[in-house]
């Protein structure tokens, strides 16, 4: 017995060191993911492992459906399932499962769900809906791993719908006393804000206190946000500059525990994060940057180790001292650094330092040219990465006379490097280069030869369309056109007589069309013989058909003469019973015109000139021919989207609500007929100008100035889907004219030229000396060779933009309009019998009236319309004389501050005092002139008034004030501006707003100059900012016009909303709340479900569909407006919150 | 940062996690092609690549690649050092941590990484606060653990690696903590769990003793 005793003693020192190490503790060989591990390590082939792994999901498939398999063995599966997935093999049937494991398990199997779920799924898939309770039970635990690992999900994934259910909860961990739980919220909601920023809009202040919090951890956690936050905004985070420099000073001065040191080095996750920052702050502002300018030298002379995270720190602080506004002391510092950087044997240094130095060679060109010999050398660095990124320089330091070398360097890499992307990103940049500083014809075009060669299918279609619409515009001189253009033909035709078969198809349509313009230039060459070369083309097996079609619009071009004909002739007997119906209707086309030439002259003239070609693109012609047709009784014409639409709704359930229940064969009644409004004569009336600008739009202005004829195929190239064929092509050699050898010996680039070189490093010089050749010559002023007027060869002639243009604007979007014409005849209406103030009216009157507003909009019955309008001219003449301007005498006794408002707004005019009016706010003062505003909510505009206070002894004359505002556009209400302000009196004067671009919150700058009598003219700033809330007019509609409306509208957003629980309707409850907060229309309620309908002033609509589930509220807005829904969604719930 | 894949030198994917929402589809292409492309590079060139349009921060652990895809603005430097944090979490956590290990117990893996990485960016970079929240997640399990191996009687075998045919070759982390410090270190870690130890071995006599009464009623 003693003897076991002893045993088991002796054994147990080892199993207590093995267990002291804590991975070896985990590794369970028994288990069945090590079987299946050790399984598949085993196998020798692939399909063994698929036989396996099949096997493995089968069984897993069957316990994990099993109703008694526990959550502990769940907990297996579920790792094994993650493994699986892992190969690659679906385990789809389990995601369900991990769902259930992380809703049921305890805490460890729930820890397995999570991460199963965080692994399966993504953020759109919509098993996540599942999890939203889970997530939501678990924030609520008193078990601090639980909430962990709640937020561990959330800030990974989490459906954007469902992010306002549990937003309170997220918020409230900002509070909590762990310093975990308060990190990982911050960080869910980074990742709110990165999927659905206008949600925690109202928590930014929150933002704040976590960036003072007292934990390193939740501080560095919050900078995310900000980093975000002021990347799409840095004016609004101009204040905090100094708070983040004041941080990086403590954490640069080693204020941090140890703990944050990485390789002593402190905090450098944080430190390059604040760089960031401070980056973007000081960015054009030199207040800012200058606060910075200690704190960054500090950084450059602490990161001084040799240690990658150092590096990593030095890079930050390079990219930041030549972001913000400079400063020569750091400057020459940084520039120190990048030249440490880039003489750095360490490979991934000398990258860095390329890379900054790509970054601030703009800025400071002698910085490249002390590298010059570094950058030679690195051009021939094995690792294309390198290489790759010389090239990048190179492009940017290119100018007039360095651009044969560089782009010389550029092709090299290109015929080595097979990787598309990097293809078509150089194959752009050659293309970019040869237009801007071709030296000559002749390299221009042997230039794009290869750019069109190498780039192949996949190149940027724009390359081609450019190359295109550049010889065919011309330049300046007309011989200088005609030989670019003449060197092409030799060019092409000397391509097509060698081996066609290997271009890219674009290259050869590229050509096709050049031979069918041009070739007539080239006196000796027989049109016949050109048309045998593209005849050639047409019997190439790998010519695609689109090609083809090219190519016979340049032979249609091009017949004449007998043998033109005959060889002609012979390609339309193959290609008119072609199947492909282009080829065919081409085929057609060329037999007919190589017969009739004098046709063939009108429709393709040679040298056409540049005259722009009318295009009647919204074939106004026809209109007769459609309203005869209209008058038989043909159906109106339908855009294809509304086909789709209606199509969609008598074949399956609708899905969409309110939607049109007419029925199709409606559509063919006639318009007169028709005494309501709907969707059908509106778009008969669009029809009406037969066409559909929205949709042929597109097509019509992109191309146009390019175009000369009516029939020229180059217009379809720009939408053009790419060539299915990506057959890599080899690199033709370019073809060497002599012209061009003879260029090329002239030019400084001698290392052209194949002479063997003794000396290698002779040759790195001189070519050191051709790729630096603008840098080392001339100051920096020469070397911007981007902004650099003068050498860029081809330039464009400037061209008016296509006509068609300005039709797309021209056609008003009749959906639109009407309901506005609806409102200003109402509030006209209203505003006559003095029912201003009162907003939300709406009866049978009201609904009738509009009735008839519709069908005026549609232009049925204008007498009415016409009424209308000149009772609007009656009355707003009269409001407006005695709105304009106020000048009100001084009051007997001025308070400075208190009374200041009420003071103020007795000089309100009169006509606005009933009306809802603002607080008044002071905007700005000086001590002569007081500048103070409110906004005033009239009917059918929101009216600021801004009170000009002249307190000093003197008049205040040739006052100009000025607004600017991206969201607003402010205009003055009265005829004459206020201009002078006598002494101690108020002047009042009105803007009405109206906006352009709906934003959560609008804001107003302004600026006002005047003249006091003695002393210089002095100007203040000020702005003035409200609530997008002050321009939302309820919208009174009936349930179908809401119900047209609604399809109509294309931006939408969705989300839950609180419902107001606590009373008997809870819905009407909710809906009262926001009629009264934002003047919102309730169309109707049925059941759980509401239709809300309001405007924004003037012409703006945004529909709210509501509906109850369980207890939220879920709303879904449209609105014509892209922002406008996002907006009025925003509104909502914080008039909820408020509630 | 985008995504982070851990792959072994046969191009064999160790762990994915995906920070950007991508189809199953898109991440197998991902995938494949970039590791070969990562694989076939040499052992002295760059470690950053711009792969599509991606940037790619990769490094080699002996037979281990940790490869980061990164947004165009992040520090390239910074991602690398992101790596080898991890890895050396990886370390501190499994004890000198192989390829083995990573591949029996992935989830463990991937939980390290949720602690230290958070939806794509550096959530906690002090390498005591990360362990100290996985320890303290892991206290429950072993636990748990602990009872059931005891009492389902596997509690002395085969605690020691699994055999299989991949080597267990220790990652190389460039700088190893100094010896004092790891010892220290598993003091600490005894420390801490002696309360487990207790129940251990309190339960391993327990176990003995009814076995002692089984065996030889006394």
């Amino acid at each position: 017995m003693s003897d076991v005793v002893e045993k088991t003693l002796t054994a147990l020192p080892s199993l207590l060191s093995l267990d002291s190490q804590p991975g070896s503790a985990k590794l369970s060989s028994t288990s069945k993911l090590g079987t299946l591990i050790r399984g598949i390590t085993e196998l020798t082939s692939k399909h063994e492992e698929e036989k396996l792994i099949q096997r493995e999901l089968a069984s897993i498939k069957e316990q994990v459906s099993s109703p008694n398999t526990s959550m502990r063995q769940m907990k297996e599966l579920m790792v094994r399932a993650i493994y699986c997935e892992m190969l690659g093999y679906e385990a789809s049937f389990s995601y369900i499962h991990a769902i259930k494991l992380a809703q049921q398990g305890t805490a460890l199997e729930k820890r397995v769900g999570y991460l199963a779920v965080s692994l399966f799924l993504n953020e759109s898939h919509e098993l996540l809906l599942l999890l939203v309770n889970t997530v939501l039970k678990d924030l609520q635990s008193t078990n601090l791993i639980e909430v962990c690992m709640a937020l561990t999900v959330v800030s990974q994934m989490f459906p954007k719908d469902m992010i306002p259910a549990i937003l309170p909860l997220v918020e409230e961990k900002l509070t909590h006393p762990k310093e975990i739980i308060r990190r990982k919220a911050v960080l869910a909601l980074y990742k709110f804000y990165l999927i659905a920023p206008n949600q925690v809009q109202h928590i930014h202040n929150k933002f704040r206190k976590a960036l003072c919090d007292k934990d390193p951890g939740v501080m560095t956690a919050s900078l995310h946000i900000y980093l975000q936050m002021i990347t799409e905004n840095p004016e609004g985070y101009k204040d905090l500059a100094a708070c983040f420099v004041t941080i990086l000073k403590q954490v640069v001065g080693g204020k941090l525990p140890m703990d944050f040191n990485y390789h002593s080095v402190p905090a450098p996750w944080l430190q390059i994060q604040l760089l960031r920052i401070l980056s973007l702050l000081g960015k054009n502002d030199q207040s800012a940057s200058e606060i910075m300018y200690e704190v960054l030298d500090e950084s450059l002379r602490r990161a001084e180790m040799n240690h990658n995270i150092t590096y990593a720190i030095l890079y930050e602080c390079v990219k930041c001292i030549y972001t913000i506004h400079p400063k020569s002391e750091l400057l020459e510092k940084a520039a120190k650094c990048i030249g440490n950087f880039v003489l750095s044997p360490k490979i991934n240094l000398k990258y860095l330092g390329l890379k900054a130095l790509t970054y601030v060679v703009q800025q400071d060109p002698k910085l490249a040219l002390q590298h010059q010999m570094t950058i030679i050398e690195c051009l021939d660095h094995p690792d294309l990465i390198i290489k790759r990124e010389v090239l990048e320089l190179l492009f940017r330091i290119t100018n007039a006379q360095n651009v044969t070398v560089i782009v010389e360097k550029m092709l090299e890499f290109l015929s080595i490097s097979k990787d598309d992307y990097t293809t078509i990103d150089l194959v752009g940049k050659v293309a970019e280069l040869a237009e801007k500083y071709a030296p000559d014809n002749e390299w221009f075009i042997e230039t794009m030869n290869t750019v069109f060669s190498l780039g192949g299918d996949t190149m940027q279609p724009d390359i081609p369309n450019n190359f295109l619409k550049l010889l065919s515009e011309g330049f300046d001189s007309v011989e200088e056109d005609r030989k670019l253009r003449l060197f092409a033909v030799d060019s092409y035709v000397s391509l097509l007589q060698g081996e066609p078969g290997k271009l890219p198809q674009r290259f050869l349509q590229v050509i096709s069309w050049v031979l069918g313009e041009y070739s007539h230039l080239m006196e000796e060459l027989e049109p016949a013989a050109v048309l045998r070369l593209l005849a050639k083309l047409l019997d190439m097996k790998h010519t695609s058909s689109e090609t083809k079609s090219w190519v016979l619009i340049a032979m249609t071009k091009l017949c004449e003469g007998g043998a033109g004909v005959s060889v002609a002739q012979e390609v339309c007997e193959t290609y008119s019973s072609s199947m492909d119906t282009v080829l065919r209707q081409r085929a057609q086309e060329l037999q007919y015109l190589s017969h009739n030439s004098e046709l063939r002259a009108k429709v393709l003239p040679r040298d056409a000139h540049m005259e722009p070609l009318e295009v009647d693109s919204s074939l106004s012609f026809l209109d007769g021919f459609v309203s005869e047709a209209l008058a038989a009784g043909a159906a109106p014409y339908k855009p294809p989207h509304q086909r789709q639409e209606e199509l969609a709704q008598a074949k399956a359930l609708s899905l969409e609500p309110y939607s049109l229940s007419l029925p199709i064969s409606m559509s063919s009644c006639s318009i007169a007929d028709r005494q309501s409004p709907t969707l059908l004569s509106i778009s008969s009336g669009l029809s009406g100008d037969s066409t559909d600008i929205s949709h042929k739009g597109g097509s019509t202005t992109l191309n146009l100035d390019g175009v000369k004829r009516v029939w020229g195929r180059e217009g379809y190239l720009a939408h053009k889907e790419p060539v299915e064929e990506t057959a890599q092509v080899e690199v033709p050699s370019p073809v060497q004219s002599p012209s061009q050898q003879k260029e090329a010996d002239s030019s400084h680039s001698q290392t052209q030229t194949p002479i063997p070189t003794p000396e290698p490093e002779q040759e790195k010089k001189q070519l050191a000396s051709s790729l630096f050749v603008g840098l080392s010559s001339q100051s920096s002023a020469c070397l911007m060779g981007k902004s650099e007027p003068t050498p860029q060869r081809f330039r464009r002639k400037a061209k008016g933009q296509g006509s068609s243009a300005g039709v797309s604007e021209q056609i008003p979007n009749s959906l639109v309009t009407s309901p506005s014409t609806v409102d200003n005849l109402l509030c006209n209406n209203l505003l006559d019998s003095n029912i201003a103030s009162e907003t939300d009216v709406s009866s049978p009157k009201q609904t009738s009236q509009l009735a008839q507003g519709l069908t005026t909009a549609n232009g049925t019955c204008d007498v009415e319309g016409e009424l209308t309008d000149s009772n609007i001219k009656g009355t707003k003449p009269s409001l407006i004389r005695d709105n304009g301007m106020v000048a009100a005498d001084p009051a007997p006794h001025k308070d400075p501050d208190g009374p200041k408002d009420s003071y103020l707004s007795s000089h309100l005019p009169a006509e606005l005092s009933g009306l809802s009016c603002s607080e008044i706010t002071p905007l700005c003062c000086n001590q002569s002139l007081d500048l103070s505003a409110c906004h005033v909510q009239k009917e059918d505009s929101l009216v600021l008034v801004v009170f000009m206070t002249n307190s000093s002894d003197s008049d205040i004359q040739q006052i100009l004030l000025q607004f600017d505002s991206e969201e607003l556009e402010v205009s003055c209400v009265s005829d004459s501006p206020v201009e002078e302000v006598r002494s101690h009196s108020v002047a009042v004067c009105q803007y009405s707003l109206t906006v352009k671009r709906p934003s959560v919150h609008v804001e107003v700058a302004g600026s006002v100059s005047f003249h006091v009598p003695v002393g210089i003219p002095q100007a203040v700033q000020f702005s003035y900012k409200l609530p997008l809330t002050n321009f939302v007019r309820p919208l009174a509609v009936s349930t179908e016009e809401y119900g047209t409306m609604w399809l109509a509208f294309s931006h939408d957003t969705k989300q839950n909303l609180r419902l107001i629980n606590d009373v008997q309707e809870p819905l009407t409850a909710t809906l009262n709340v926001l009629k009264k907060k934002l003047q919102l229309h309730v169309v109707e309620i049925i059941g759980m479900e509401g239709i809300v309908a309001c405007r924004l002033l003037r012409d703006q609509p945004c529909l709210m569909h509501c509906r109850v589930h369980a207890d939220t509220l879920a709303v879904w807005l449209r609105s014509p407006v892209p922002d406008l829904p996002d907006c009025l969604l925003y509104h909502c719930q914080r008039a909820l919150q408020e509630h | 940062m985008q995504f982070m894949l851990l792959f072994s030198r046969q191009g064999k994917l160790r762990l994915q996690k995906w920070y950007v929402p991508l189809s199953d589809k898109e991440k197998k292409k991902i995938t494949r092609e970039l590791v070969q492309t990562v694989l076939a590079r040499k052992p002295k060139m760059c470690s950053f690549l711009e792969w599509r349009d991606l940037k790619v921060v990769y490094k080699r652990y002996a037979s281990l690649y940790f490869c980061c895809a990164i947004e165009d603005q992040d520090n390239e430097l910074i991602t690398l050092e992101i790596i080898h944090r991890y890895v050396e979490l990886l370390d501190k956590y499994f004890g000198s941590v192989c390829e083995l290990d990573i591949i029996f117990n992935f989830e463990k893996a991937y939980f390290i990484l949720d602690e230290f990485l958070l939806g794509g960016e550096a959530q906690e970079t002090s390498k005591k606060n990360v362990l100290k929240a996985i320890e303290q997640a892991d206290l429950l399990q072993e636990n748990i653990d602990f009872q059931t191996r005891l009492f389902s009687g596997t509690v002395c075998k085969n605690l020691a690696r699994p055999c299989c045919s991949v080597r267990a070759v220790p990652l190389e982390v460039d700088s190893p903590p100094p010896p004092a410090e790891t010892t220290q270190q598993q003091q600490q870690y005894l420390k801490r769990h002696k309360h487990i130890i207790d129940i251990e071995v309190a339960g391993l006599f327990f176990c003995f003793i009814s076995t002692l009464t089984l065996i030889c009623p006394m």
